[in-house]
């Protein structure tokens, strides 16, 4: 089953990582993720721009469109992964090494209910 | 992680909001600082043992208020008080409620004001900067003065200088109005602009030295952006210091000589920021307010959004600085406007252009290398001549300097091919 392992952090305080600690999280995030790739296992992965550049739009009629993220959050949504899980341990596991690699913050593990990849067969 | 990597982390990004709540509280900025201080050292304690708080704002801020206020009671009674880690022991309860309070709209202002007073009217630009950097950014003086490639004695007296200055000017601690918080809002932008253009300016050999100068800028301009989500301004702010910055590892060569937009290996560019400036400017454009900032980002974007030079949309840079000279008016903005009629229309088009500001930029370098590059386009080059060793004359740099050099060597190339040819 598919599980989106999504991310949480405070974004000043990511923002305020020296660019050597940033290159030094990235590569420990890219071994655990390629291991995962390597088994097969590994979904999209996104790193997202802060929420200065999100913009929302509310499903009023007619739609009503916000500057910034959806929620004023104390941590803010940075990223996610979609990573395919046994159950619901495996995909603790996987997120347990994703924050040895990355520790503070938190994440979300939510499993997927549906994962549309057009032009792909199913 | 190791403990010292996110305990800097988070004592750096909750910096502005917490000095900015401490000032609010005792309304001197001595008193202030001392109380960060104070609850840095605490965090450095505490953290490492009970994890990071759920808040490092608010712990910051209720620690460092209430060490000073029992360091007030100490001296009025001078009597003992409990040991220090007694006296924040049942801090979780307090942090709940304060972080409460601080969602509130407060802490905007806070930080703000804060910013803002960095920016007062008498204080030289340089001394906004520096007293920005140390009381906002949190620099080390030491850190400071090696970007701005002095003494650390210097740096030191410059700041105590500035923070004078501040203690005597009269700043509002009242929630500002709507018109002073847009004035405050604008200040502050500039200021950031300053210490960016502080390490963009820099030349080649120092360009590393000072490159955290820009970083520093943009931290704090996103800071600002999530402040005041809407608007379009503080957008365009941010963007064009993101596409400003992302062309840093290109500037250069090898050598500390300058390497023009034109000639810059485009496959340096930061892609991430360029995007994230993009970005920013597609939602500031929605607003349809524009602003300097904007017209300025978007000429940058036009520039980050050509794949080779000769895709540059010059048409539309022109269009753009026609629109930044209506909305401020200078000499160097129709000078770079120069640049793009001579790309749309032709060098006797834009030397036309700028024949009329020599008076204005009579002893501006700039002036005398765009002159002469457009009089070498002509062909007339005896006058190209003339106006690259004007130009060499009123060079900052060397690296300025040995650029037009270069020019005036392939104009000496050209005649010299000339003179054969005539043979």
């Amino acid at each position: 089953m598919m599980y989106a392992i999504l991310c949480y952090h405070d974004e000043d305080q990511v923002g305020s990582w020296t660019k050597e600690h940033d290159a030094d999280v990235m590569q420990k995030l890219l071994v655990v993720q390629t291991e995962l790739a390597r088994q097969g296992r590994l979904g999209p992965v996104a790193r997202l721009l802060p929420t200065t550049a999100a913009t929302t739009l509310r499903k009023d009629d007619p739609p009503l469109v916000l500057d910034g993220p959806y929620a004023e959050t104390k941590e803010q949504l940075l990223g996610f992964y979609l990573v395919d899980c046994k159950n619901l341990d495996d995909a603790l596991d996987v997120a347990r090494d994703l924050g040895k690699a990355n520790p503070g913050g938190t994440y979300e593990i939510r499993p997927v209910a549906y994962y549309n990849r057009v032009g792909e067969q199913s | 992680m190791t403990d010292s990597a996110w305990i800097d982390a988070a004592l750096t990004s909750a910096r502005p909001q917490a000095v900015g709540a401490l000032l609010r509280y005792f309304r001197n900025l001595d008193t202030a600082e001392e109380a960060f201080q104070n609850a840095c050292l605490r965090a450095l304690k505490s953290w490492p043992q009970n994890g990071p708080p759920r808040d490092p704002a608010a712990w910051l801020i209720m620690v460092g208020r209430n060490v000073a206020i029992d360091e007030v009671r100490r001296n009025k009674r001078q009597q003992p008080l409990p040991e220090d880690d007694q006296a924040i022991s049942d801090l979780d309860d307090a942090e709940d409620e304060i972080a409460e309070r601080l969602d509130g709209s407060h802490y905007r202002d806070d930080i703000l004001r804060l910013l803002f007073i960095c920016c007062h009217k008498d204080l030289p630009a340089t001394q906004q900067i520096a007293l920005a950097l140390r009381i906002v950014s949190g620099l080390s003086v030491k850190q400071i003065a090696r970007a701005f490639l002095v003494s650390e004695a210097a740096m030191e007296q410059r700041i105590t200088r500035a923070k004078a200055r501040v203690a005597d000017a009269k700043v509002a601690f009242e929630t500002p109005g709507a018109i002073e918080r847009s004035e405050r809002l604008a200040s502050v932008a500039a200021m950031i602009y300053l210490i960016f253009n502080e390490g963009y300016s820099a030349s080649g050999d120092t360009a590393e030295i000072r490159s955290p100068l820009c970083e520093e800028a943009i931290r704090l301009a996103r800071l600002l952006l999530r402040l005041f989500q809407s608007e379009p301004e503080i957008m365009g702010l941010t963007a064009l210091l993101l596409v400003q910055h992302a062309r840093a590892a290109a500037r250069f060569d090898a050598d500390g000589q300058v390497i023009l937009l034109e000639d810059q290996d485009r496959g340096l560019w930061n892609q991430k920021l360029i995007s994230e400036g993009l970005a920013l400017i597609d939602k500031a454009m929605r607003h349809r307010r524009s602003g300097p900032y904007q017209v300025q980002a978007a000429i940058a974007a036009l520039h980050a959004r050509a794949e080779k030079p000769e895709d540059t949309d010059w048409a539309q840079i022109d269009l753009l600085y026609g629109a930044l000279e209506v909305m401020q008016p200078s000499p160097v903005v129709t000078l770079n406007r120069a640049v793009a009629v001579s790309k749309v229309r032709g060098a006797e088009a834009a030397l036309e252009l700028i024949e009329p500001l020599a008076p204005r930029l009579a002893n501006y370098f700039h002036y005398f290398g765009v002159r002469g590059a457009f009089l070498m386009q002509l062909g007339r080059n005896e006058e190209a001549r003339v106006a690259f060793d004007r130009a060499i004359a009123l060079a900052n740099t060397t690296a300025e300097a040995a650029h037009i050099r270069m020019h005036i060597d392939r104009l000496m190339r050209d005649s010299q091919q000339r003179s054969v040819k005539a043979k």
